[in-house]
């Protein structure tokens, strides 16, 4: 029997708004401990919470970038648990009346488009961050002591939830890259990993190929990159697909993965049926959007990456365009003139390793310098690059005189002379070394005079040594 | 000059400063005096401030409102020794209008009661009488106010807790329209239904504390600008005031006759002071707003209370690991009344149960609405008894919850409603006070107001309780 991977993700962004969500401290993640703290993010007695409109406004606009309905009426949700990093004893989130519901994706692939569904995407607050002393795992069983740092306590985080589209772990993987794109595009996020600003969740499950049905499902966590993520899924999709086969059944569980370590073995565990106690924030008055914000703020969205990904594998090919676009290079690709295939391999090498920030590289310059490049030493090419986004920066200052001096151009050229002459070569080596003149001619004259003589001339010497 | 804090009022008092006859420091002192004469006895302070701080009449605070370095306890174990570092809002707002504040006062522990007993401190008495309790929650306000012991105070309502304790107490309490006073900074009880609430021996002196603490607050985002200025009552006649009576909240069980004889003698002076009479009724909001109250209630209690952990303020006893730091701490921490309404909310919210419980109890509060909108279509004002009996003995319904629920039974229902409602002594039953209450709709309280004016002159109530006469 064939088997279908079903995979779902639920994704976390932090806005990058200055300041919370819930009150007005700054966003910071790299201050001293407990010092982007107030009486509301603390949870003093009294406090109450304010929402951050500029949040709510970067989570409309995300949600119209992945072609959601925007509520006309949502309502944030306590969902109540203990937890030292949870100050309130309740998270302020979302439950049955999100901001963002029913989008979706279109994630352009080598095989033609997959569209994968958006159940939501909802505003919540994140918690503050434990640290559990005396255990070498790092979790609070067995901690001799926790402490805890509110700084990141009520930072505004976004929950992205899609449907059980995805069909494999490349899938997933496109997908996510293309969701970060989008975020960082629209502005609203850094979305990093490593500094955590982006975390996501896998569900797998699977099933016979051509069924529809959802079979027990497991959930990945803490997968800190995207690749680990497609090596973990793959890895989960074929340990199920093993379990079936020998005639078991899957059990319902998460599998906690060590971001440190990616060999270690995930943790497993239960699924503890928990109960939130969902009910709607007295505190807080429901959100409304008001019309001409959502309108405007769909006026205001830039083409999105998706598409641009769609139209750039039309005259390249899709993993060339993703690479662009995923990369944050495809807006130098397009202005950037020349020849396309090699304008985008040099963006995708060179330029890349030269570290340039794309928005700032000179593009006519670029052109002139990529056109030109089979004239210009490796090295000078680089140097060139890396220049590239200098203020005054002209491709003139490394085209030189215009004459080729690139010795992987000229090689197979003195070659195939010294191939065409072996009798001049005998004598050279024989001592006529005046017949140097000779074969520098020969390339001259094969070069249409654009070589550079200097160039020749080492080549020579050095292939006429051996 | 002696300043008989027995019988001044606020406006009184403040008129004094404004002459130049006492400053706001010799009103203080005076006040603090009477406190240490007296307060031994009621235990209406949890603990005295003792620099005056201000230009103005000095005010007692009850013990939920945060106030920046002066410990803020809620009456309870578990908050012994917390000291906000910011002051809630109506703090900072009698501060600005240079209220120096005299105390932090007594109440049913989490403003979860209707007697003061449930405070984790020791209960407050009655000034009328020592053996009784003073209602609650706000319990030390009221018997503040009504011994003489500050010219005025605030205290909070989400039942009751306001209008019941000024009932037993004999003085005058507003409930304001949900919205109108800002929560930031007041330990949260039930959030849809909290209220703080000025606590006054004259209704004039209820509208200027209502008018300083009033109004929209960035800080709080249920709160509204008021629609009107607040208007210091003058009027002494009811002309054009429709006044309709809720035939199940005047006859409801358990109303003494005492009670109903005082009120019904205020309803007559009502028509003759001009007023327009009516019968009309509110037979679901009565019916049904005290099982809908004590679902709401502890439902958004028991979630308001899970931030008392011991893990960044408060009490803390140490366990074994986290669960068990956590289950201690709030065994110890906590009193029964708490822990009751914890258990009751935890479940009436969890998995299974909330749409029979809190979802559907908020169905009902709907109805409530709609009902009483209904009786304001014909009527200006709606008038009860505030509470059905008198001041009650200490420990007398102590052991039963159920009975002293009861006591709110006529407050909840226009709370329900997120409506004002204004308690004005109207006499006596058995020498203990009797409290007349007046609904209206929405942001009414300046009609409230000129009500409660016009009969508190009529009536000619002395607020000064007959044995400290």
């Amino acid at each position: 029997m064939n088997w279908q991977p079903v995979i779902g993700l639920e994704i976390h962004i932090h806005l990058k708004t200055r300041t919370k969500m819930f009150c007005r401290c700054e966003v910071a993640y790299s201050e001293p401990e407990n010092t982007r703290t107030c009486p509301v993010c603390l949870a003093q007695p009294g406090s109450l919470p304010v929402p951050n409109e500029k949040a709510i406004e970067w989570t409309i606009k995300l949600g119209l970038a992945l072609d959601c309905r925007i509520a006309e009426h949502a309502v944030f949700h306590r969902k109540n648990y203990f937890y030292p990093d949870n100050p309130k004893g309740y998270q302020i989130s979302q439950y049955d009346e999100p901001l963002c519901v029913d989008g979706r994706i279109v994630v352009p692939g080598e095989g033609g488009d997959a569209e994968v569904g958006i159940v939501r995407a909802h505003l919540e607050e994140d918690a503050a961050k434990n640290v559990h002393l005396g255990t070498a795992e790092g979790r609070i069983a067995g901690a001799s002591a926790t402490l805890v740092d509110f700084n990141r306590a009520g930072t505004p985080l976004v929950e992205i939830v899609t449907r059980p589209d995805l069909c494999s772990a490349e899938e997933a993987r496109r997908f996510l890259q293309l969701l970060r794109q989008t975020v960082v595009e629209l502005g609203i996020s850094d979305a990093e990993m490593e500094k955590g600003s982006l975390r996501f969740d896998v569900n797998v499950s699977v099933r016979p190929e051509g069924t529809d049905e959802l079979r027990t499902r497991t959930e990945l966590k803490n997968l800190n990159s995207f690749a680990f993520a497609a090596r973990a899924i793959e890895r989960e999709v074929e340990r199920q697909i093993a379990i079936y086969e020998a005639g078991g059944d899957v059990e319902q569980e998460t599998l906690h993965f060590d971001p440190g370590k990616e060999s270690a073995p995930p943790l497993r565990s239960k699924e503890e049926a928990q109960d939130y106690r969902y009910f709607p924030e007295p505190d807080l008055v429901p959100i409304e959007p008001p019309a001409e914000l959502v309108e405007r703020v769909r006026a205001e969205l830039p083409e999105l990456p998706g598409a641009r990904i769609r139209r750039l594998a039309a005259e390249l090919d899709h993993a060339t365009a993703l690479d662009l676009v995923t990369s944050g290079r495809d807006g130098l690709y397009e202005r950037v003139p020349g020849d396309r295939r090699a304008v985008a391999n040099v963006l995708m090498n060179q330029f890349a390793a030269s570290g340039v920030d794309p928005a700032a590289a000179n593009a006519e310059e670029l052109g002139k310098l990529i056109e030109a490049r089979s004239r210009i030493p490796r090295d000078r090419f680089t140097e060139a690059l890396a220049k590239s986004g200098d203020a005054g920066f002209s491709a003139q200052t490394y085209l030189g005189d215009g004459l080729v001096a690139d010795t992987a151009e000229l090689g197979p050229i003195v070659d195939r002379i010294l191939e065409a002459n072996p009798g001049q070569v005998e004598s050279y080596r024989g001592g006529k070394q005046g017949l140097l003149g000779f074969f520098v001619g020969q390339v001259m004259r094969e070069t249409q005079g654009k070589a550079d003589p200097k160039v020749v001339n080492e080549l020579l010497r050095e292939k006429l040594r051996a | 000059m002696t300043i008989d804090t027995l019988r001044l009022t606020a406006e009184e008092a403040r008129g004094l400063v404004e002459r130049g006859e006492v400053s706001s420091a010799e009103l203080h002192a005076a006040y603090l005096g009477a406190i240490a004469e007296r307060d031994g006895e009621l235990n209406a302070y949890l603990r005295t401030v003792d620099e005056a701080d201000g230009t103005s009449v000095p005010i007692a605070l009850k013990d939920l409102i945060s106030t920046r370095g002066v410990e803020t306890t809620a009456a309870s174990k578990i908050l012994a020794g917390y000291v906000p570092v910011y002051d809630s809002t109506v703090a900072a707002r009698c501060r600005e209008a240079g209220l120096p504040v005299l105390g932090k006062t007594n109440m049913d522990e989490f403003a979860m009661g209707s007697s003061t007993e449930n405070s984790a401190f020791g209960p407050t008495l009655n000034p009328w009488d020592p053996e009784r309790v003073p209602g609650g929650s706000s319990g030390g306000s009221a018997a503040a106010v009504a011994a003489g012991l500050a010219p005025w105070a605030l205290g909070s309502d989400t039942g009751g807790s306001v209008k019941q304790p000024a009932s037993l107490c004999g003085i005058v309490g507003l409930r304001p329209t949900y919205g109108t006073v800002s929560r930031y900074g007041i330990v949260a009880f039930a959030s849809s239904l909290d209220q703080i609430g000025p606590m006054t021996k004259t209704v004039r002196d209820n509208a200027l504390l209502y008018r300083i603490i009033a109004g929209r607050d960035p800080s709080d985002t249920t709160t509204v600008e008021l629609p009107e200025p607040v208007q210091i009552p003058e009027a002494e006649d009811l002309k054009d005031v429709r006044v309709g009576v809720p035939h199940e909240l005047n006859e409801a069980h358990g109303i003494e006759p005492g009670v109903k004889e005082a009120v019904d003698r205020t309803i007559e002076l009502c028509r003759e002071l001009g007023a327009e009479v009516g019968e009309t009724s509110l037979p679901r909001s009565v019916d049904y707003g005290l099982a809908c109250y004590y679902l709401v209630a502890p439902a958004e209690a028991s979630s308001n209370l899970a931030r008392y952990d011991g893990v960044r303020y408060g009490l803390r006893v140490n366990g074994a690991d986290v669960r068990e730091m956590y289950e201690k701490t709030r065994d110890a921490g906590f009193g029964d009344e708490p822990k009751r309404r914890i258990m009751l909310g935890a479940y009436a919210l969890s998995a299974g149960y909330y749409e029979a419980y809190y979802g559907q109890a908020q169905k009902v509060r709907t109805v409530i609405a709609q009902e009483h909108a209904a009786a304001f279509e014909r009527f200006d004002v709606l008038v009860s008894p505030t509470s059905p009996t008198v001041a009650f003995k200490l420990g007398e319904k102590a052991e039963n919850p159920l009975a002293m629920y009861l006591s709110d039974v006529l407050t909840i229902p226009s709370n329900m409603a997120g409506l004002p409602g204004l308690s004005i002594p109207c006499g006596l039953s058995d020498g203990l006070p009797v409290g007349f209450q007046l609904i209206g709709p929405q942001f009414s309280e300046n009609l409230l107001f000129r009500a409660g004016h016009a009969l508190e002159r009529a009536i000619g109530f002395d607020h000064v309780p007959e044995r400290l006469r």
